[in-house]
């Protein structure tokens, strides 16, 4: 029925509003509250353009009548979205109910019309410039349906996030379709990359009881977490890490000879003795160097994934952290930054136990880290940190989504740690050996990765031998050479902190020069390489180190093929 | 580590056989790392020196030695014992601490008095506040784990400076503890810096905006017309502090010795 005063009555009320779904963007991911929110406000600014109501309503009625001066001057009703009524008061003021009181006026085409409208507007009062708000909360903040039962959410960690992982404890797949098929080659390269690592760390370890560094960290038991993301990554790819993934630069393939360099501060480190050991860096790598103060890297991890976005590198950023760092301010402000501004960042937890003496009851009471990710928006999963293969498809799956739709992913990985938390502790004073035990004869990394390369035949104990052998022999070269060689010259104390040297900084850099002329037998000089010219009372050259170039730096064994 | 056996502002005179010459006001204040007991000559350097326990003072009564951070723990044992309302937190305090000085503290006072946050300083002195906003006694730890070494007063730098100045140029000095920054002991530096004509302020941090720089600027307001010589501040350099240069960046005997020394010719 096409009816002039049906059409006039449609055109106002269908202009610029929107109850139905939010639209979604094609291509867009799922979900989130952007982009429901953004629905909501894509239909708030349609109500700017609301028609002026009522008139067209009232025409097929008659005449209007004067606005009720009764109606108008009460103030206990409801008359807020009133605002003068221009209907009689006999009339009922929702299309409902003006399409009943129609058809039963026997009215018909205003009660046919009327009764269209109450479908497509179920609620809409004539004399408001906004729709009722019975039906869905308009709230800019949340977007939700209401309830009207009182119920507060109950925490769930009893069962919480399940732990996803590929192989069991014996190293055996245990469902084939998330076997990710690796190429011997490379599953080779994750076990010698762990068992390197593990060689490595007990030797330095070591060389700080004997005095010979001031100081190490070990990574026993989560060398799975390090080589598993790494190889899931690409090479240019930026690693913001803690203080605990030695194993990405191992898997990168940094040599041994600058692990030593830096935990030593000899000549050939690329920081130039500047900071403690463990507090690797390298730029060709794409290794942010460690800074010692916890979770200060997670802000700035998000910062340098927003740029990477905005340079359309194709490139991730993986930060690194502990369950215990978790906890800083910082942590917080890292993810929400990475959500609400949209950046390709995998953010990686290490949920090994314990922050030095402080287990996982006394850090946090919630579902551990990954619960807290969509707190924030962000896609999140937990996995087994101790199965190389779960860490692995995680993260590349976390990687290649995270690039393509520029969003953050969360992935806490379930481990535990062996070591001590550092030279400086001795964890036997708050765990039992016994828990330690087990996690290093039961749920090991790399003991599981060996129990699969054996059963694929990749991998005996003739190779083991021969191997742990060999790796041994390669660490204390390294190690050997690093011990010999001299220390940085100490001018390098003063560089490096301006572009330009300041004239205040090169009075000191002078006065510590004339005070060595002097003193010079009360310092260890002999350790430290000497400059080949040095004029007195004059401005002392710069001593500059050749800084880390992978072409020049020597290759590892690990591969066949250099990067 | 020796305590410190003077009270705040008082002085600590120096005197060896045969003492003439100038008095010369020497300060100490701040905390540089500590040598490691290792001594191998091809091991890590680190300014060495040598520790002097206090002698033992006569006035308190029945004393007991104990190093700094075994101090710590009887004051913390005291406060608890003392003030049912005084609870201790911090992360790793639990076990006893990362510097010990919490040991035993748990297992005497109760896991709801001594306990561990999670890893969050922001947290820790807002948890603090709180606390304290209820009229209970808070004693918040803030550790700095690995990144410090066992820390060692400069206050023993500097006696061992007084002792060579003493020795080698024959000089007489006052040695200074200056305990608190803000608010600090203008008057007891004053009255020595009037006495003595010259003032020498070491610490390890940097020299620019240091400590220092305040000392000095207040005593040359106060006692310029006493001042024989500037005053020399032995400091860190305006870098971060560096790991393998320890031994060139910290401001040691050699180098206060030095600063001494142009002082007494100016």
């Amino acid at each position: 029925m096409d009816n002039p005063s049906l059409r006039e009555l449609q055109q106002p009320l269908l202009a610029g509003v929107g109850c139905g779904p939010p639209l979604q963007k094609p291509g867009e991911p799922q979900l989130g509250p952007p982009f429901r929110e953004t629905a909501f406000a894509e239909s708030l600014r349609g109500w700017q353009f609301l028609p002026p109501p009522v008139p067209s309503v009232s025409a097929g009625l008659g005449e209007l009548g004067p606005p009720d001066l009764e109606d108008a001057s009460s103030s206990d009703s409801d008359s807020d979205c009133d605002g003068g009524s221009l209907l009689s008061p006999l009339l009922p003021h929702d299309h409902l109910g003006l399409a009943v009181f129609s058809m039963l006026c026997c009215f018909w085409p205003v009660g046919i019309a009327a009764f269209c409208l109450a479908q497509k507007h179920p609620q809409r009062q004539e004399q408001q410039h906004f729709p009722s708000l019975d039906d869905k909360p308009q709230f800019p903040g949340a977007s939700a349906e209401f309830i009207d039962k009182l119920e507060f959410i109950q925490p769930n960690v009893i069962s919480g996030i399940p732990v996803y992982r590929v192989m069991d404890r014996q190293g055996q797949i245990i469902n084939p379709s998330e076997d990710p098929h690796l190429p011997q080659e490379k599953v080779l390269k994750f076990y010698k990359s762990m068992t390197l690592l593990n060689t490595m760390d007990r030797i330095l370890y070591e060389s700080q009881r004997q005095g010979r560094i001031s100081f190490y960290m070990t990574n026993y038991g989560e060398e799975g977490t390090h080589v598993g993301s790494a190889a899931a990554l690409d090479n240019t790819d930026l690693v913001f890490g803690q203080y605990r993934e030695a194993g990405v630069l191992m898997y990168r393939d940094y040599p041994l000879e600058l692990f030593m360099a830096q935990c030593y501060g000899n000549v050939s480190d690329p920081g130039k003795g500047r900071q403690m050991p463990v507090h690797y860096g390298c730029k060709d790598r794409h290794f942010v160097t460690i800074s010692s103060p916890l979770a200060t890297q997670i802000p700035q991890a998000v910062g340098a994934a927003y740029a990477a976005k905005r340079a359309n590198a194709n490139r991730v950023v993986i930060c690194y952290f502990g369950e215990g760092a978790a906890s800083e301010g910082d942590a917080h402000a890292g993810f929400n930054f990475a959500a609400t501004l949209e950046c390709p960042i995998i953010f990686f937890c290490r949920n090994n136990g314990y922050a030095i003496s402080t287990p996982t009851s006394e850090q946090y009471r919630g579902d551990g880290i990954a619960a807290r990710g969509p707190g924030y928006g962000i896609m999140s999963i937990r996995v087994d940190g101790n199965d190389v293969f779960a860490v692995y498809n995680a993260t590349k799956e976390a990687r290649r989504r995270a690039v393509a739709e520029n969003q953050p992913f969360l992935i806490e990985a379930m481990t535990y740690r062996i070591g001590h938390h550092s030279t400086s502790d001795d964890s036997s004073a708050y765990r039992s050996v016994d828990e330690v035990n087990y996690w290093d004869k039961q749920d090991h990394p790399i003991s599981r990765l060996r129990h699969y390369l054996q059963s694929r035949g990749w991998w005996d104990d003739e190779q083991e031998k021969a191997w742990r052998k060999q790796s041994r022999k390669k660490v204390m070269e390294a190690f050997e050479q690093a011990e010999r060689k001299p220390k940085p010259n100490p001018n390098l104390l003063f560089s490096d902190v301006y572009q330009e040297m300041p004239t205040q900084l090169r009075k000191q850099q002078e006065a510590l020069a004339r005070h060595l002329q002097t003193y010079g037998e009360h310092y260890p000089l002999d350790h430290f390489e000497k400059k080949s010219s040095r004029t007195p009372g004059a401005g002392l050259p710069h001593v500059s180190l050749t800084a880390c170039r992978s072409s020049k730096c020597p290759g590892s064994d690990l591969t066949a093929s250099s990067r | 580590m020796a305590a410190i056996a003077a009270t705040a502002g008082r002085l600590l005179r120096l005197r060896a056989a045969g003492a003439e010459g100038q008095w010369c006001r020497l300060r100490g204040a701040g905390l540089q790392a500590a040598s490691a007991a290792g001594d191998a000559a091809q091991r890590r350097h680190v300014a060495h020196f040598t520790f002097q326990p206090d002698p033992e003072p006569q006035e308190y009564g029945q004393t007991q030695k104990m190093n700094l951070f075994q101090a710590i723990t009887s004051a913390l044992d005291n406060s608890l014992a003392k003030d049912p309302t005084a609870v201790i937190f911090g992360e790793d305090v639990a076990f006893g601490g990362v510097f010990r000085c919490t040991v035993g503290l748990r297992d005497k006072y109760g896991k709801d008095r001594v306990f561990n946050t999670p890893l969050c300083e922001q947290g820790i002195v807002g948890f603090g506040i709180g606390i304290a906003v209820t009229g209970a006694t808070a004693i918040a730890e803030i550790q700095f784990a690995d990144y410090i070494f066992p820390a060692f007063d400069q206050v023993h730098v500097i006696r061992e400076v007084a002792s060579m100045a003493q020795e080698k140029l024959g000089v007489s000095c006052e040695v200074i503890d200056l305990r608190t920054i803000l608010p600090w002991d203008v008057d007891t530096v004053c009255k020595s810096v009037i006495k003595t004509g010259r003032l020498l302020i070491s610490h390890e941090a940097p020299l620019t905006g240091g400590f220092a720089s305040e000392i000095s600027s207040t005593v040359q307001e106060e006692c310029f017309l006493n001042l024989e010589a500037p005053i020399s501040r032995v400091c860190g350099y305006d870098t971060p502090f560096p790991h393998i240069f320890e031994p060139f960046y910290i401001p040691d005997k050699w180098k206060c010795y030095d600063a001494l020394r142009k002082m007494i010719n100016y």
